[in-house]
């Protein structure tokens, strides 16, 4: 019970937060960081467990967001049900590319997966009879208030925490840990390591997918630029995940809250910081500051990988004993 | 048949480039083990050198012999102080490199955005749209400059890998790293060396390609996902193999966009990647044993 008391604690939080808070604003972040804990997850456990670090979620991403979005496209069918087809969709997306690449190791399956990635964004930018091209396709939101999708996000973010938490502390995750640590070993002691990358793969891409599922419906318009963004999607996924904490199971959770805030505090110019700065001393200099911030957020993560792989390489959960001994020396000592 | 040939021309020519692009990454590979995947970002500072050169009235082969010793200088940058000391760092992924080399090249991309904005830049020269014949087949002036120069640079390469102690260092710390240590080889040194010499090489082909490509920051991203192709087509770690990759291509480009669509051509090229790893794991190497 101890052992899960915080979480506990935490989803409690969670789920009371709309009722408290009733500004759509932060109700949108919120649902933003849900989706990112989902597929922040979903990498850990492929890159941070089993060791094949992709750089192409944004494959099965956009994958689960073009099912759902051409559910409804074409045959008129609600987009919720890609909510359950968009993950099957990653997988069927995933497994075969699997299939291929498995067979590399290390950095060049990471260059693998970027070649998915660009391959799904040009083959959804060109099949425009099918995919609508760079139009891009646009449903109508089925709900007006943000709360029915809070809570969407809320059980999908839960679920898939659940599933990886259970998995990594059942066979499969020791088998996925030993892969990780040492390929070779690992299939001399008799594990079918290519059977298992396949199923890692699997459960990433299905949780990434139904994260694009979410997406579609939430947002309601997705083009394949947005969807099969490598910087907004695929290296977002990467820096939750090493943010917060390679291979632990809250770590992305971690990773998810900074990174969205991040982003945020970026795109906003540091919530309004700059703007208002810029009107209260009425300089032009504050004011091209501000408007230079605001559409520097690509450069901010640049600087972001940099310094979190030089200084917390095994992320804020991963190195929190290194953290608190920084900051707290005293009180751990007393 | 005109055609034919004339798709045949453009390709290899283009090959040429790639294949400078392809050697730079092979060096970095080879040494290093690592991929490094702000390759073609580099290249892409190299290119607005060239430009911000070409506004003061400098030709695009001349600003080479300033871009190259700029890039050397950034790359080595770049080993000493962010890659090498990753090596000390206890982690969980080994491939905490090749994501530093993406943080890298986002930063990169995005300074040059900060100062020179997302507009397309072009270096036009008197000989950028200049073309001459050769029966019917007409051939790019400053592609045709550009391929020449390619294999003078690919060239001395090669002797300097073959001929020289740092080139024959290099090649000791490529083939085994603990072995060249006990040689008395200062790896940590041929590292610096190794990405400042792959860096320069990509600068090459960064000021050669200005005068026909636009320049503009996103340029460096497509030329990445092509020096890794080149790399993996022509075997890991092989020189030999970077120019072969990148004359196949620079082959399969132009004629997949002559006879198929233009539209794929960027697709072409991962197509390709998949089909050797597939079919050829371990690219050229495997069959000429360089």
């Amino acid at each position: 019970m101890k052992k899960n008391l915080v979480p506990l604690v935490l989803l409690a939080v969670l789920a009371a937060f709309p009722l408290v808070v009733a500004d759509n604003y932060y109700r949108h972040l919120m649902i933003l960081f849900l989706m990112w804990v989902v597929i922040g997850s979903a990498w850990n456990l492929i890159a941070g467990y089993t060791g094949q670090v992709s750089f192409g979620d944004a494959a099965f991403f956009g994958s689960g967001a073009y099912a759902a979005g051409l559910l409804s496209h074409h045959l008129q069918i609600s987009a919720w049900w890609g909510l359950a087809l968009g993950g099957f969709v990653a997988v069927a997306v995933g497994l075969p590319f699997g299939w291929i690449c498995f067979r590399m190791r290390g950095a060049y399956f990471a260059l693998a997966t970027l070649a998915l990635n660009e391959v799904m964004r040009h083959s959804a930018a060109i099949a425009e009879g099918f995919t609508g091209g760079m139009v891009g396709i646009l449903i109508m939101p089925t709900f007006v208030s943000k709360v029915p999708y809070y809570y969407v996000a809320l059980g999908l973010a839960v679920a898939s925490m659940a599933s990886i938490r259970w998995i990594v502390h059942a066979k499969p995750g020791y088998y996925f840990v030993s892969i990780r640590e040492d390929q070779d070993a690992a299939e001399s002691l008799g594990i079918n390591t290519h059977f298992y990358k396949m199923l890692s793969l699997a459960i990433a891409a299905f949780w990434t997918g139904v994260a694009g599922s979410l997406y579609m419906n939430y947002m309601g318009f997705i083009d394949p630029d947005v969807v099969f963004s490598l910087h907004d999607i695929s290296i977002m996924a990467i820096l939750v995940g090493i943010v917060g904490g390679v291979g632990t199971v809250y770590g992305p959770m971690v990773g998810a809250f900074v990174m969205v805030t991040v982003q945020e505090l970026f795109r906003s110019g540091f919530f309004g910081l700059f703007a208002f700065l810029g009107r209260a001393t009425g300089s032009p200099t504050v004011e091209a500051v501000a408007k230079t911030i605001t559409g520097a957020h690509v450069l901010g993560f640049g600087i972001l990988v940099v310094v979190v792989i030089l200084v917390l390489p095994n992320g804020i959960v991963g190195d929190w004993p290194k953290i608190r001994n920084a900051f707290f020396r005293n009180k751990t000592a007393a | 048949m005109d055609v034919f040939l004339q798709t045949l021309v453009a390709g290899v020519l283009k090959g040429g480039l790639y294949a400078l692009i392809g050697i730079g990454m092979t060096l970095i590979m080879g040494v290093m083990g690592i991929i490094n995947l702000a390759h073609g970002q580099l290249m892409m500072v190299a290119m607005y050198i060239t430009y911000v050169l070409h506004l003061a009235g400098v030709d695009p082969y001349i600003s080479l012999f300033v871009a190259m010793p700029a890039l050397f200088l950034l790359g080595s940058l770049i080993q000493r102080y962010l890659l090498n000391p990753l090596l000390k760092v206890d982690t969980i992924l080994p491939e905490n490199q090749v994501l530093m080399t993406v943080g890298i090249g986002m930063v990169l991309t995005e300074v040059i955005r900060f100062f020179f904005k997302s507009d397309y830049k072009s270096v036009t020269t008197g000989y950028s749209n200049a073309t001459f014949f050769l029966g019917n087949i007409s051939f790019s002036m400053a592609l045709t400059i550009s391929f020449f120069i390619a294999i003078a640079f690919t060239v001395a390469m090669y002797f300097f890998l073959i001929k020289t102690d740092i080139g024959r260092s290099i090649r000791a710390t490529a083939q085994d790293k603990d072995a060249a240590v006990l040689m008395g080889v200062n790896t940590g040194r041929i590292t610096i060396i190794t990405f400042g010499l792959g860096s320069a090489l990509v600068a090459a082909a960064g000021s050669l390609l200005a005068p026909v490509f636009y320049v503009f920051p996103d340029i460096g991203g497509p030329f990445t996902a092509r020096a890794f192709i080149i790399t993996i087509l022509g075997g890991l770690g092989s020189t030999v193999g970077a120019i072969f990759g990148g004359v196949t291509l620079g082959l399969a480009e132009s004629f997949g966009a002559t006879y198929i669509s233009m539209d794929y051509e960027n697709i072409i090229g991962m197509t390709i990647f998949v089909l050797v790893l597939l079919f050829l794991p371990g690219g050229f190497k495997r069959l000429t044993k360089v």
